[in-house]
């Protein structure tokens, strides 16, 4: 239906001409940019409902003396549901670290949180299918749990902030204002808009990619560097990542150009884990609780465990 | 009464602030708007996303997407 209307739009409403290369184009942009919209717009709004029934605050609790491993893989999942921002690394992490959450469980439930979300995964399962979302998802996850999981063996407490443990947050003061699910379903309208508005340019960008650029970028450039016969090609495209700073959405244009000019998929989604999960501004901002060391050992894990993935990837995909 | 605004300074701390600075006017009330922006002191208060808004010592609201102007309100009476 959706492509009917869009082949409707252009062959008939905008009066283009049948087989030629810019309706085509045209074409394919409305009924992707479409699609996506509509797959972002339901997922998100159910995933805002799961959402609301995880607040940080439960989700402390849950964790809150979890053994090691399953905490982790717990911290993984729920990190995804999770609704956290960048700005409140700190104060999570520091209201975690006092209820009692292990620090590599923290670690875990931080890594996920960012990197492995609905926005990602509807992005990635509109534009490249579902396998690609699947596989990117699973290994968001791996990726979570395994670096979350070592950083826990290391006891590395000791390179926390020491200010951290001292604190003792007034936690009579929590909120326990009953949300009847009518409020659920506001915040998941307002959630929903609230994420739409920031993330439909780069949807527009990535698509636009797909459609006008498709057929016309060179696409040896970055084969003969980056693609499947470099071996070093993933290590070169998680180093670029790293220090970047984006959420999922906003590097979906770029993952999309480099697939298109032919970067092999494992190298791909490496890159993106790198840029989503690791970045300059966000280590300044854990700096505030996590020694140098700490941090330089957090970054070494992941930076790692991602090129791993990535080459597993690349062998399998 | 005392309101606090809790965050270190993204762009949706200081909407958060005008919010509850407009929420205050509008409904005529006495109050005091406080803005903490110092980490430690935040996740002292409990709050784990930002921004954060308390009022008399209460978790009103924290994080994301941010209230609209009459639930600042409702927040605010509610403890008046």
């Amino acid at each position: 239906m959706l492509k009917a209307f869009a082949h409707y739009l252009v062959y008939s409403a905008f009066g283009m001409a049948q087989g030629a290369r810019l309706s085509g184009a045209l074409e394919f942009f409305i009924y992707d940019s479409i699609k996506i919209f509509l797959l972002l717009a339901v997922i998100i709004f159910g995933v805002s409902i799961v959402r609301s029934y995880f607040p940080p605050e439960r989700t402390k609790r849950i964790l809150s003396h979890k053994r090691e491993f399953i905490g982790n893989i717990l911290a993984a999942l729920l990190g995804v549901v999770t609704p956290f921002c960048s700005c409140s690394a700190v104060p999570l992490f520091i209201g975690f670290v006092e209820a009692g959450v292990p620090l590599g469980v923290t670690f875990s439930f931080l890594i996920s949180s960012p990197m492995v979300n609905e926005v990602a995964v509807v992005l990635l399962w509109g534009l490249f299918g579902w396998k690609i979302a699947v596989t990117y998802m699973s290994a968001g996850l791996s990726v979570a749990i395994i670096a979350g999981f070592i950083i826990g063996k290391l006891k590395l407490e000791k390179w926390v902030e020491a200010y951290v443990y001292k604190i003792q947050s007034m936690g009579a003061a929590i909120n326990t204002v009953k949300q009847t699910f009518k409020d659920r379903l506001v915040y998941a309208r307002e959630n929903t808009t609230d994420i739409l508005k920031k993330v439909w340019v780069y949807v527009i960008i990535a698509v636009g990619i797909g459609g006008f650029i498709h057929g016309y970028a060179p696409d040896d450039f970055l084969v003969r560097y980056a693609g499947n016969g470099n071996p070093f090609a993933v290590p070169i495209a998680v180093a670029i990542g790293v220090p970047l700073y984006s959420n999922a959405a906003g590097v979906i244009p770029i993952v999309y150009a480099l697939m298109e000019k032919g970067m092999s998929m494992g190298t791909v989604l490496a890159f993106m884990m790198a840029v989503t999960a690791l970045s300059l501004p966000e280590m300044i901002i854990l700096r505030k609780v996590l020694k140098v060391k700490l941090l330089a050992v957090f970054v070494f894990i992941m930076t790692i465990t991602i090129i791993g993935v990535g080459y597993l990837f690349n062998a399998i995909l | 009464m005392e309101i606090k605004v809790l965050g270190p300074g993204c762009a949706n701390c200081f909407k958060m602030e005008e919010l509850a600075k407009i929420a205050v006017k509008e409904l005529g009330i006495e109050a005091t708007v406080v803005k903490i922006t110092d980490i430690g002191e935040i996740a002292m208060n409990g709050i784990l996303s930002t921004p954060g808004l308390m009022v008399n010592g209460k978790i009103k609201h924290s994080g994301k997407p941010l209230p609209s102007l009459e639930k600042v309100k409702e927040l605010i009476k509610g403890e008046a």
